[in-house]
């Protein structure tokens, strides 16, 4: 069946901010329906609020609105746009609960717009867990025994029925929210209730235990004309009770007979036609009974998901991109498989290889969370490895975390370990779980008793066993000869593991030397859907070990184009996500552009810049240096290589440069001693006096002494941290000597090699932000954001704004001008971001980084150039002038100085801390400081500041109120500037609710207003009242240096646990009135990317300049 | 650690390790792509006289099991693998993949790298080869010309060696419907069954029938199975075919079955490169469009183009179906006599169950024939 004529304009709903749960994958599955859409010569517009996302390039759709994902907003994107479709498929969870809300708006059927790839019926079926439960069971599958529940009682007489352990699952909510397993009655009454309260239809299913049970997923597309494949199979290693998100999974499914597999596929297959999903991918999850083979049906999303974009990469088969071309009436026979670019896609991916991904979690940033791993997904990231096995596969993902660990033996064991406490360790899952495997082998444990503590199949258990009589083995013979060494690396073993057991190889470059000797290099196979059957025309390649020193590499020649390397981000973290990614791809874009033939390294299966056609040639691979080296040695076999990117992954691959340089590597772009330059206090220090900028005061400690010495002299509060990580990573604010103590004393690894930085902390400073190119003579300063909160808080959590709202024009001038003194002492190339906090007139620089930053993607959409592309560029070696003449900058002026018609962009921070509790269930303390704690961000774009601000509240925490309750809680040095939007508020009807001392203000100044508790002030306090649902919309500005910041942040997290939009600075409230003025009156309009875009490019000079622009 | 090698009849060598028997093994090498289903892959009567390279790396991690062959033994002559499983994990499992391969002996191979392999069979063509291990090993050149001596696929009439040797009877499950004289090309012990449970009594007749035993047992439709060499080695069965035909009788073929319909319909069958076995194939029926995931090995296929109509003997007749991968014929149809078949295994086993529906078709034709 041919295209559809019918549909001539898509509107395609994203998914918002990064969170957990719903992270970059979308991204990647949002681009490629786009692109799509787009090559079919269908008009796309596009919604999505997060800017970090390659998906909202203006060249990416027609008519890009960063706008709130709201019903609201949609249906005012639906008014001026006038789609003839609605693609939700693709965007989460999110887009497929706009999609529901638009339907039961009548917005769907007011404007004719069709809802493709699952209709209305369809998602209701797959998520309605009922419904769903009622269908498996009618195709003649198993469910496990539920009921669902729509109130604490009907919870209690479940239980009774279906007795102690049970799970408990809230309706429509994404990546597990509120679902758990409850043990006891008390574990019940907890979970019960949260997840009661995070459903948004008021209901949890109850259900019975598969808990131990054998987990698989099964990815799968359908056509119109009813052709049903199934992409992949996915196998858990945790078994269940742990959250897919959260467990290391292996592709293909490894312990299942034919008839089995062949039973989960037809039902499979059964569900997906039941559920009717018209067109595009689902996920199906299922449990396996181990001892017996019951099977049963546990879930499945209607829609495409992060095990999708996971199973895509894992196979090659690119799920959203064909799922976009079956939405619009193609079917699978008609799509060419693009690999093989041959054969149709109506075919099942089948591997030679084995794929293994670990989640990344984040529970050191969030002191007091339960790092115990339950059915509510609690990682930030993931990375994805391949071999040629499984252990290869396994070895190869667990050094792809970046965590301490890496890999097996790489830490000593804890003292104090003790086989039984490793065996009750192994009961519950946890972040590096199979290291406690190990070490309980190691311990004397059987694979049995493993099995019988874990529940892991003991297939997995005895590959662990397996590489453990090989560490034996290796550390047994008198010489590690090419035989054994062959094995050990084909065991996915990396050089640093071998270096632990051979102590005479001196370390791992000792391994590597001799291992070069001895001519054992990987070689690189080819992802290619169809193991070998049919040629790849598609160079996406992962390193593998043979045994046969002839063994086949399948890099093809190519010395026509220099070749650039580009080093992704590794698994997304908190402080290291998206963002990069999109430089990345940036890069690869701009390059390939520029003539160069791109070869992207990275292990991220989530992201974009790991989609097979970003760039020439993809390496799926670890980011260690071992296995960067060997893909450079590869790609120098292959033809010259210009050079490599480090600068635009974030710390992962800067964290490279040196040893790549060191062993002869070409780092194009700022060289890694301009990066040392930076990244050390005491030379950076001196480049700073020397240029005459001022930076707080700081000192080194090595001891509490010392350090109490510098705080002494520079005075409190100081901000402290270890000299050795980056990215805000142990970061506190201390107010006295005490808590002073208390971090020193907590920061264990204090040391003369790793001593603490003392800094001056700028109380009530205005932070901001700036990011620019330089290319050695020229600077171009891309963007410079105002904060919104004050300094202190993490420039990653905290909102901002560009153009900058309060600096005046000398404020700028001094930040152009420190940056260029920067730029040009530090020696960069490319890009380069920096801190500064302003307080009393004096700018100070708080650091500076040579690479790219978060907020690059954000600085490009709101001034409407690409800073990463221009800085690949940079790096390759054209000059700003010379970009300037090409159109990719502009031709004249820069981002310190937009025009003044230029909108307005707003940048808010995505919190996860609903997500985490503490092991009593409490909220964790969601106190923000320097340390990052979110997990994205969301963009409100319009003409004026309290707009954009209006917008990007909305799309972080849901709309802003136009009646109802708010409660003001401000600091003393905020009371006069609160009055008039409190006030105007109380004109507008809203009932103000106030603590005594600020209620005392307001009643004053003649506003009326309630006064409730304070948070610490017993019963039915503010907290209480928030979480009752009582209040709409809260106004707190935090108190300054008054102590510990805790009680506004409860207020906060509350807040962020209701929904409901939380203001905290007077600037804020003051933009959120305007916003809320503006809905009142309705009058909060869209408008596409494109055309605020257009107006910063009416005033881009002269003629002829500006041609060739994107998205102009 | 026993030193194996795989040895080509073009001169390529792959050294590795031994696996299962020690000794020798002579075949037709070829690779099989299927994730699942390494047991029923083993005991397929028409991988006799074959060397099945397994392109996925992981095999024999279920084990071996009680129920899953399908048929009375290990057809498959030699394995490759790359990396077996140390122990087997599955709750039917009674022994490991290699105590299994050492009780048959069968010789095999394993640490091969077996993408290289694969991508040279693919190139290359599948091709004779042999598996050599302790006291077979010798100089390459000697191994070498041991595998040249060894007869080739094309050519060789191998269904002889695997069908059985006396008729036997599957009872249907529940109400017989039906009576059908299956001819044991080398049938798999999942075609009688998925009949039987249609309410099929299936007689399971040896190769060597004549059209009088087939009439003996009242069959309502004859069945022509799968099984191993060149088709066009099969003269009686082809003739057989053909007074089947004759007589009406509806007839339904799946695979080498396929190619003796094909043949007795008057079209030829040839040779393919290196064939297609797997469990992910692809094939659209043409009359409907729509795609079935099929299971399939075959190294031979009929001569035509997807759709074709022809006349033969006995009337009109359509190429049916084909593989969208490269437009191999993977069905055809007789349009005036009852009469149908298709290149691959709608009995799956191991394999995709989108194609059971053809046995239904069977039915319907018997059904109407009455």
């Amino acid at each position: 069946m041919p295209k559809r004529t019918d549909i001539k304009h898509v509107l395609v709903i994203g998914s918002g901010p990064i969170v957990i749960g719903q992270a970059c994958e979308f991204d990647y599955s949002g681009t490629q329906a786009c692109r799509v859409l787009r090559e079919e010569g269908i008009r796309v517009s596009l919604v999505n609020s997060n800017p970090a996302t390659i998906m909202t390039d203006p060249e990416f759709a027609d008519a890009t609105y960063i706008e709130p994902i709201t019903a609201e907003f949609v249906e005012k994107v639906i008014a001026i746009e006038r789609p003839d479709a609605i693609l939700a498929t693709l965007g989460g969870q999110t887009a497929l609960n706009t999609a529901i809300a638009l339907h039961e708006r009548g917005v769907l059927e007011k404007y004719n717009v069709e809802l493709i790839g699952a209709d209305i019926d369809a998602i209701n079926r797959g998520e309605d867990r009922q419904i769903f439960k009622e269908l498996v069971r009618k195709i003649g599958a198993e469910v496990p025994r539920s009921a669902v529940c729509k109130s604490m009682d009907e919870v209690r007489e479940t239980v009774a029925d279906l007795g102690l352990p049970v799970v408990i699952r809230p309706s429509f909510t994404m990546g597990g929210l509120g679902s758990g397993m409850a043990h006891t009655p008390e574990e019940l009454e907890r979970l019960a209730a949260t997840g009661l309260a995070e459903s948004p239809v008021t209901e949890v299913l109850i259900e019975e235990s598969v808990l131990g049970w054998k987990e698989y997923e099964l990815e799968l597309m359908r056509d119109r004309n009813d052709n049903v494949v199934v992409v992949c199979s996915i196998e858990n290693i945790d078994p269940m009770g742990v959250h897919t998100g959260d467990s290391v999974t292996v592709a293909p499914a490894m312990t299942l007979t034919d008839r089995e597999f062949q039973h989960m596929r037809n039902v499979g297959i059964d569900v997906i036609r039941e559920v009717g999903v018209d067109t595009g991918g689902c996920n199906i999850q299922f449990a396996v009974e181990p001892s017996t083979g019951r099977m049963v049906v546990i879930e499945m999303n209607p829609r495409v998901s992060r095990s999708s974009a996971l199973a895509s990469k894992a196979t090659g088969f690119p799920i959203a991109k064909i799922a976009a071309k079956l939405a619009i009436g193609y079917t699978l026979d008609e799509i060419r498989n693009d690999i093989t670019g041959e054969t149709p896609a109506s075919f099942e991916p089948t591997l030679d290889y084995v794929v293994v991904k670990i989640p990344r979690f984040a529970f050191e940033k969030f002191p007091g969370a339960d790092p115990t791993l339950t059915t509510t997904m609690k990682s930030v990231g993931e990375a994805m490895s391949m071999g040629r096995n499984f252990v290869e596969a396994l070895g190869k993902a667990m050094r792809s975390m970046e965590t301490k660990d890496a890999g097996f033996w790489t830490r000593p064991d804890p003292e104090g370990t003790t086989l039984e406490g490793l065996l009750k360790a192994l009961g519950a899952g946890h972040d590096g779980r199979l290291y406690t495997v190990d070490r309980a082998l190691r311990f004397g444990a059987t694979i049995e008793q493993v099995h019988e503590a874990s529940g892991i199949d003991p297939w997995f258990i005895e590959q662990i066993a397996w590489l453990n009589e090989l560490r034996g083995e290796i550390e047994a013979a008198p010489v590690l000869d090419e035989t054994l060494l062959r094995k050990a690396k084909r065991a996915g073993l990396s050089d640093r593991q071998i270096s632990v057991l051979r102590s005479e190889l001196a370390g791992e470059d000792g391994v590597r030397t001799l291992r070069h000797r001895l001519g054992v290099r990987p070689v690189y196979k080819t992802v290619d859907t169809c193991a070998a059957e049919f040629a790849a025309k598609t160079p996406y390649h992962y390193s593998a070990y043979e045994l046969d020193p002839n063994a086949e590499t399948e890099v093809t020649e190519q010395r026509e184009r220099e070749k650039v390397l580009i080093l992704g981000s590794g698994p997304n973290r908190i402080g290291q996500g998206i963002e990069f990614d999109y430089s990345c791809v940036h890069a690869a874009m701009a390059l390939r552009a520029a003539g160069f033939e791109t070869v992207m390294v990275n292990c991220n299966p989530e992201t974009v810049s790991t989609d097979y056609d970003t760039s020439d040639r993809l390496y799926f691979e670890p980011l260690t240096f071992e296995d960067v080296i060997e893909v450079v040695h590869s790609e120098q076999r292959s033809g010259p290589v210009a050079g490599v990117i480090v600068q635009l992954g974030g710390q992962t691959p800067l964290g490279l440069a040196k040893r790549l340089a060191d062993a002869g590597v070409p780092i194009v772009g700022t060289p890694p001693e301009a990066i040392h330059l930076a990244e050390e206090r005491g030379a950076f220090g001196k480049l700073l006096t020397d240029a005459g900028l001022p930076a707080p005061k700081y000192g080194m400690a090595t001891s509490f002494d010392e350090a109490k010495a510098i705080a002494d002299e520079i005075g409190y509060p100081v901000l402290v941290r270890p000299s050795y990580v980056l990215g805000g990573r142990g970061m506190e604010i201390v107010y006295d000597e005490e808590s002073l103590a208390g971090y020193i004393a907590r920061a264990t690894e204090v040391s003369p090699e790793h001593p603490v930085l003392v800094d001056r902390f700028l109380d009530d400073a205005i932070e901001i932000d700036v990011d620019a190119l330089y290319d050695g003579t020229d600077v171009f300063i891309g963007g410079v954001m105002e904060h919104i909160e004050e300094a202190g808080v993490h420039s990653g959590d905290s909102a901002c704004t560009l153009p900058p709202i309060t600096l005046g024009e000398t404020d700028i001038d001094a930040v152009r001008r420190s940056t260029e003194a920067i730029a040009k002492g530090i020696g960069v190339r490319g890009l380069l971001n920096v801190q500064y906090a302003l307080k009393d007139d004096v700018l100070y620089v708080l650091e500076a980084n040579p690479r790219a930053s978060r907020t690059v993607p954000f600085v490009s959409k709101a001034t409407a150039v690409s800073m990463a592309k221009a800085a690949a560029r940079i790096m390759l070696g054209t000059t700003v002038k010379e970009l300037r003449a090409e159109g990719i900058l502009p031709a004249a002026g820069d981002g310190a100085k937009l025009p003044a018609h230029a909108p307005v962009s707003v940048k808010e921070a995505v919190l996860p801390f609903h997500r985490f509790r503490t092991r009593e269930g409490k909220g964790v303390d969601s106190l923000l400081g320097p340390e990052m704690k979110s997990t994205g961000e969301v963009m409100g774009i319009d003409v004026s500041f309290g707009m954009a601000f209006a917008k990007s509240q909305t799309a972080s925490y849901g709309s802003l109120p136009t009646s109802g309750k708010v409660f003001v809680s401000v600091a003393n040095r905020d009371k006069r500037a609160m009055i008039f939007p409190v006030k105007r508020l109380a004109d507008l009807g809203f009932e103000v609710l106030a603590t005594s001392g600020t209620a005392e203000v307001l009643r004053r100044n003649g506003i009326a207003c309630t006064v409730v508790r304070k948070h610490f002030d017993g019963v039915e306090n503010i907290v209480d009242i928030i979480l009752a649902g009582q209040v709409d919309m809260i106004i707190n500005t935090p108190y300054g240096n008054s102590g510990p910041r805790v009680d506004g942040y409860e207020i906060r997290t509350a807040a962020v646990a209701k929904d409901i939009p939380c203001v905290t600075t007077i600037q804020g409230a003051a933009a959120a009135v305007h916003g809320i003025e503006a809905a009142i009156r309705g009058d909060i309009g869209v408008r596409s990317l494109q055309s605020l875009q257009a107006a910063l490019k009416a005033d881009d000079l002269p003629e002829g300049a500006g041609t060739g622009r994107e998205g102009a | 650690m026993t030193k194996a090698a795989l040895v080509l009849e073009d001169g390529r060598v792959f050294r590795g390790e031994s696996y299962g028997a020690l000794g020798e093994s002579l075949g037709e090498v070829v690779f099989s792509t299927g994730m699942t289903g390494y047991q029923e892959t083993l005991t397929d009567p028409s991988y006799h006289r074959q060397i099945v390279v397994q392109t996925a790396p992981q095999i024999g991690n279920t084990g071996w099991n009680d129920e899953d062959d399908e048929s009375s033994r290990i057809w498959v002559a030699g394995y490759v693998v790359r990396d077996p499983s140390r122990v087997p994990s599955n709750w039917r499992s009674v022994r490991g993949l290699d105590e299994e391969l050492v009780r048959q002996r069968v010789a095999g191979i394993a640490g091969v790298d077996t993408r290289m392999l694969t991508r040279h069979l693919r190139e290359q063509g599948a091709m004779r080869a042999g598996v050599f291990s302790g006291d077979a090993l010798a100089d390459d050149e000697v191994l070498v010309g041991r595998v040249l001596d060894s007869p080739p696929m094309k050519g060789s009439d191998l269904a002889g060696d695997v069908t059985t040797a006396s008729p036997y009877v599957v009872p249907a499950v529940g109400e017989r419907r039906f009576r059908v004289a299956a001819l044991d090309l080398g049938i798999k012990s999942n075609t009688p069954r998925m009949m039987a449970a249609r309410g099929i009594e299936v007689h399971v007749l040896p190769l060597s029938s004549t059209v009088d035993d087939v009439l003996a047992v009242e069959a309502d439709g004859v069945f022509l199975s799968n099984g191993p060499g060149d088709p066009a080695t099969q003269t009686h069965a082809i003739e057989l075919t053909k007074s089947v035909l004759e007589r009406r009788i509806p007839l339904f073929g799946i695979c080498f079955g396929n190619q003796i319909l094909g043949r007795a319909l008057g079209r030829d069958t040839y040779k393919m490169r290196y064939g297609h076995r797997g469990i992910n194939i692809p094939v659209i029926d043409v009359r409907t469009g729509k795609v079935a995931i099929t299971a399939q090995n075959h190294g031979f296929a009929l001569e035509g183009e997807p759709g074709e109509e022809f006349t033969s003997d006995f009337g009109r007749a359509v190429l049916s179906h084909y593989c969208p991968n490269d437009d191999t014929i993977e069905g055809v149809r007789a349009l005036d006599v009852p009469a149908f078949s298709v290149q691959y295994h709608p009995e799956a086993a191991a394999g995709p169950h989108d194609a059971a529906p053809l046995f239904d078709e069977f039915c319907d034709l018997m059904n109407e024939a009455r």
